[in-house]
């Protein structure tokens, strides 16, 4: 064995390393439990996605769950049994949240599924050893849960140079990692092997161990010597001095090799990677033997605890039955820790499972890990700046995060700060300085998301603004184009007419200019009722696969009417267990929430029947839509005329209350009168176009609605043509003395009533009499002329 | 059944603000029975004096601040102020005159600018400059050491309690006092070293560098290396701050003609130097904070020691010296930021934002 260089990482503590208690006993079988409780989202990254129904029976290493896109990974089933539920539960999880898990009720005979082994891992290519731990489940095992899979298939232009396996196990306590390297020494070295390989066989493959663990080196040391010698290849041993945090992965690259991971980049960057011996070992058994992850090592320990020992437990396993294996004392509990002392997190219900991240359940006793003191004000003593590993200045990032100075806590490279908790440790004055920094460091990501958000919705604002003033301008342009049309065609009949005293008129050019004048407010009647149809198309393909949508809701009712039930026992067992009056309230809340909760889901599912029904009235109603355009007709004109009541109304406040906006808003009444008048009218057309055509389908009324009003503005246009421009003149005026009469009454009218808009009826008349008069003028000029 | 619930880390180390202080005031022992040796029983009067005043100011300003009293006491930081600055006055100083310095260390270098861990000067610093620039000829009697012709070293509790409580008459005064082994060797120039050790009773009694107050240097010597080894605090600041006056009194040493600044030897250990270096300068609160900080920070204390020693007015820099870099502390904070991990280039604290 060659001697390998280490170098020194900055900082770290030495605290009690207590791993001695939990190394006394020899590694046991956790028995099965009579639940196994398995939320869907272990690892980093997307959930998976469940491929089991309640109900279900499954087997051992039975895939009940697969990997929803590259950062997730599958799930499989600890053992045979039913799926009982796949509901929101407790997870092991510092807020105490809970997450969706698949709840499996064991049959207690524990039958596997036939796995698929495979005798010559060594000569399967990259991908398929790949997939097969993708196919396995296998994420990191040290504690952050990072698909293993993504691991081995580095995408960075640098080829990887260096493996390291990670044998630290710097926390206190825990002693998964070193009960695994002691007992499976040999199954390590073929998995470490096999992980180079399929890394391209590194230059330099290095298992790394602290020096407190001398049975473990001296194990791994044997077996690396069997497998170099067997297998000509290179795998290096190198034990370390014992320091915290050695086994956090940047550490323990800088130490085995002397190079740092650049802020904000993963080894692998460099060409390295690390992976945790319980990942290495898995993998050789997923690749091997084509065994899923579906227990580990996991140490329990405490002095709340009769019993301290590592266990193989498999996932799933709720922590209270792993306890009680151990003679759990929870009175005697300080609080429970999963994970190491100084990075673990502490839960509050012990009713949470194992999963595949759980190296250590720590189980103190109040004096083994008393409540911290209260805080003191910070001496700037410096200590935590010795005991960083990072390099950073823990005093000035308190300060700062104290101070929310964002701007300073980035420049002093907060997001560099592992949370290994040394500064903490050391701290004289006892600061929960890790909190500050995990405080500031939400805070700041948060501001950060906010900002995003705010971005987006300015350019989504600003877009909105550009594409209003764009429709703006092409509507414009429109209306310019329609009135140089209408000249054109003015101009065009005009010298029709002069040439038509002479001959009689030509049909065809009046038959054009006919096809796009009458029949507009045909064609938005149309067109309003086609898009009714759509609407109602769309809501209709929104309840897609309904019978899938009851099941969930099903579901959802199941699994709260059991969550009632759970909490029901729970509060039960709290009233004799005699607890705290408030606890017991929350408690009885949180039933009565669920319950409410049950009670919404069961009127969602029986309303859910009736929706189906009224699924099919939507078609119906659709049909009858497309039967009948003048409805839509109807529909916009008595619209149009509820708001033109409520302007009035409106209108009428603002005068009595000698608003300013008094006359804009009569501006909008007079506006939405004129309105109501064409809905009116594109009405009229429309219920005469229905009635011209009785025909009971929908399709071909459209072209005959179009024909009829092409044919009466053809005959409109042909009156037209016939008038002398002496006859036109005279009709405008009759029409104008029709409107003035008209004006004239209401404005009568609305001055017997006292009207609000007696003012706008006489402006109203006033303008028509200045039209008459114009009218009359042009009339006599006319007459003169001829 | 519910847990506690905690944030991570979930042990902590024994060490204790209040731990950190008591270390300070043990390291203290062997400099005090020094003193006591050497000057008799004064210093010992001005310990209790002062701490009598500290712990009832502190208790005073914490109970206006509505600040739990108990609580705050037992960090025992006022009292390592009280020793700091009793040890810094002459011997039997008068009551009044370590009341006047203590209600400049607590209350106004202290509690005015926020308690302890706020405070930006070294508060038995202050109190020490402030009764140094009021009362200048009560600062610079020192009584005469014991084994030297004057007997200046009191023993008898009466004479001791006519110097505290009573005015004793100035006459008298003289009669116990001589000048410090800084202040001859400040006042003779016109001697080379060689004529001063020789015929200066202070420097001819002693062995390098003036009777007792080489010993009583000694003793806060070896206080500082049990602090050092108790990792209260790190060499950096202590060490570049003796370096760094050694070094200026190397260079400035002439051989020892008449118009020497004094031999290392002399500045090392006569004056208050190792109280000032491992006592003083490593003062957490109002250091530099990261360890090249320190070292700069310490290196300058040093450095201003020997020029306002031997080019200034006062026979004796230390208190001036920290004070000063008190001042620079923030800013060396800033250009001294220590190299993160993963990070190419240490970053300046004043470049923020932007990268």
């Amino acid at each position: 064995m060659t001697s390998h260089t280490i170098w020194e990482v900055p900082g770290g503590i030495h605290p009690p390393e207590n791993k001695a208690q939990s190394m006394a006993q020899a590694l046991v079988e956790c028995p099965l439990a009579p639940e196994y409780i398995l939320p869907l989202n272990q690892h980093i990254g997307a959930p998976s996605a469940p491929l089991v129904s309640v109900g279900q029976a499954v087997k051992k290493y039975q895939l009940i769950a697969d990997a929803e896109g590259i950062f997730s990974a599958a799930l499989h089933a600890p053992t045979s049994g039913t799926v009982s539920a796949i509901e929101e539960r407790l997870i092991a999880h510092p807020s105490g949240l809970s997450a969706p898990c698949i709840v499996i009720t064991p049959d207690g005979l524990d039958h596997a599924c036939s796995l698929e082994p495979c005798e010559q891992p060594f000569e399967l290519d990259h991908a398929s050893i790949v997939t097969k731990i993708r196919n396995a489940g296998l994420i990191g095992m040290g504690g952050a849960g990072f698909p293993s899979a993504v691991k081995l298939n580095p995408h960075t232009n640098t080829p990887i140079n260096t493996l390291i396996i990670n044998g630290t196990e710097c926390e206190p306590y825990i002693t998964a990692d070193d009960m695994l390297m002691q007992t499976q020494a040999s199954e390590l070295l073929e998995g470490v092997r096999l992980l180079a390989h399929t890394l391209g066989n590194p230059a330099n493959v290095l298992i790394g161990v602290e020096d407190n663990k001398p049975d473990a080196i001296a194990a791994l040391q044997e077996a690396a010597h069997t497998a170099n010698q067997r297998h000509n290849c290179d795998i290096n041993v190198v034990s370390f001095p014992t320091k915290y945090p050695s086994g956090g992965e940047k550490q323990l690259i800088y130490i085995l090799t002397g190079q740092e991971v650049d802020s904000g980049k993963i080894p692998a960057s460099m060409g390295i990677v690390v992976q945790n011996v319980g990942t290495a070992v898995a993998a050789w058994r997923a690749v091997r033997y084509g065994e899923p992850l579906i227990e580990r090592i996991t140490t329990v320990v405490g002095e709340s605890l009769q019993v301290q020992r590592n266990m193989r437990v498999r996932i799933g396993t709720p922590m209270n039955f792993v306890l009680e294996q151990n003679g759990f004392m929870a009175s005697q509990s300080a609080r429970l820790i999963v994970g190491g002392p100084m990075m673990g997190y502490a839960l509050e219900q012990t009713c949470v499972p194992v999963i595949k991240t759980t190296n250590c359940l720590l189980a103190p006793s109040h004096s083994e890990m008393p409540e911290a003191p209260p805080q003191q004000a910070c001496i700037r003593c410096g200590h935590c700046a010795e005991a960083c590993p990072a390099g950073l200045l823990p005093q000035q990032l308190y300060w700062y995060a104290r101070s929310d100075e964002h701007e300073k806590l980035e420049a002093h490279h907060l997001f560099d700060c592992i949370e290994c908790g040394a500064c903490s440790y050391v701290c004289p004055s006892s600061i929960p300085l890790v909190q500050y920094y995990r405080a500031a460091k939400g805070d700041i990501r948060k501001t950060a998301e906010d900002k995003l958000k705010s971005d987006k919705a300015r350019e989504r604002f600003e877009h909105r603004q550009e594409r209003l003033a764009k429709e703006e301008a092409a509507k414009e342009a429109k209306r310019q184009a329609r009135k140089a049309a209408a000249e054109l065609n003015k101009a065009k009949m005009a010298a029709q007419q002069a040439v038509g005293a002479v001959s009689p008129p030509p049909a065809a050019p009046a038959n054009t200019t006919a096809n796009h004048d009458p029949s507009a407010p045909v064609i938005p009647a149309i067109a309003s009722a086609e898009e009714l149809v759509a609407n109602a198309a769309t809501a209709a393909k929104a309840q897609q696969d309904p019978t899938l949508d009851k099941a969930r809701l099903s579901r959802t009712v199941e699994s709260l009417v059991s969550s009632i039930e759970r909490l029901k026992a729970q509060m039960a067992e709290a009233t004799t267990e005699g607890l705290e009056a408030s606890r017991i309230e929350k408690m009885a809340a949180k039933l009565k929430q669920t319950e409410l909760k049950a009670q919404e889901a069961q009127a969602k599912l029986d309303a859910f029947d009736k929706t189906l029904a009224a699924g099919s009235q939507v078609d119906a109603a659709a049909q009858k839509m497309m039967a009948s355009p003048n409805a839509a007709a109807e529909k916009t004109l008595n619209s149009l005329q509820k708001r033109l009541s409520k302007a009035q109304e409106l209108h009428l406040d603002a005068v009595n209350e000698n608003k300013p906006s008094a006359d804009a808003l009569k501006q909008g009444v007079i506006k939405l009168e004129q309105k109501i008048e064409e809905a009116k009218q594109a009405l009229n057309e429309a219920q005469s176009t229905a009635s011209s055509s009785n025909s009971s389908s929908s399709e071909p009324q459209k072209p005959d609605a179009a024909a009829a009003a092409i044919e009466r503005a053809k005959q409109k246009v042909q009156a037209a043509a016939s008038m002398t421009p002496e006859q036109k003149a005279h009709a405008a005026v009759e029409s104008l003395q029709k409107r003035l009469a008209k004006a004239q009454e209401r404005y009568t009218k609305a001055q017997e009533t006292h009207d609000e808009n007696v003012e706008a009826f006489a402006i109203g008349v006033e303008k028509l009499e200045l039209k008459l008069k114009a009218a009359m003028e042009a009339q006599k000029e006319g007459s003169e002329q001829a | 059944m519910a847990f506690l619930r905690a944030s991570s880390p979930h042990t902590h180390n024994p060490n204790t603000t209040g731990r950190v202080m008591r270390e300070v005031l043990l390291a203290t022992i062997p400099g005090i029975a020094v003193l006591t040796w050497f000057f008799g029983l004064g210093t010992l009067s001005n310990i209790i004096i002062a701490c009598a005043f500290g712990l009832g100011l502190e208790a005073a300003v914490l109970k206006m601040r509505g600040r739990p009293i108990a609580f705050y006491l037992k960090d025992l930081s006022a009292l390592v102020t009280a020793v700091l600055l009793a040890i810094a006055l002459p011997p039997a100083s008068s009551w009044w005159l370590i009341g006047v310095g203590m209600t400049a260390s607590i209350v106004v270098a202290k509690h005015l600018y926020g308690g302890l861990g706020y405070n930006p000067f070294n508060p038995a610093m202050v109190g020490y400059v402030v009764l140094l620039i009021s009362y200048p000829q009560y600062m610079t009697l020192w009584l005469a050491p014991e084994n030297l012709s004057v007997q200046g070293a009191i023993f008898d509790i009466t004479t001791l309690f006519e110097l505290v409580f009573g005015g004793l008459a100035s006459t008298t005064m003289d009669g116990l006092t001589a000048a410090t082994p800084l202040d001859v060797f400040k006042q003779t120039a016109g001697l080379t070293a060689q004529d001063i050790y020789a015929h200066k009773a202070i420097f001819s009694q002693g062995l390098f560098a003036g009777a007792g107050y080489e010993w009583v240097n000694v003793a806060f010597l070896f206080g500082g290396l049990y602090l050092l080894t108790r990792k209260v605090f790190t060499w950096h600041a202590p060490i570049a701050m003796l370096a760094a006056l050694a070094l200026f009194a190397t260079v400035f040493y002439d051989a020892g003609s008449s118009s020497s600044g004094g031999s290392p030897l002399l500045h090392l250990f006569s004056g208050a130097t190792m109280l000032g270096a491992f006592f003083i300068v490593t003062d957490p609160v109002s250091s530099a904070t990261s360890n090249r900080g320190r070292l700069i920070y310490g290196a300058l204390i040093g450095a201003l020691v020997y020029i306002i020693r031997v080019w200034g007015n006062y026979p004796d820099a230390v208190a001036f010296a920290v004070l000063l870099m008190n001042f620079a502390a923030p800013f060396i904070d800033y250009y001294t930021v220590p190299r993160t991990y993963g990070h190419k280039k240490a970053q300046r604290a004043t470049q923020t934002g932007g990268q």
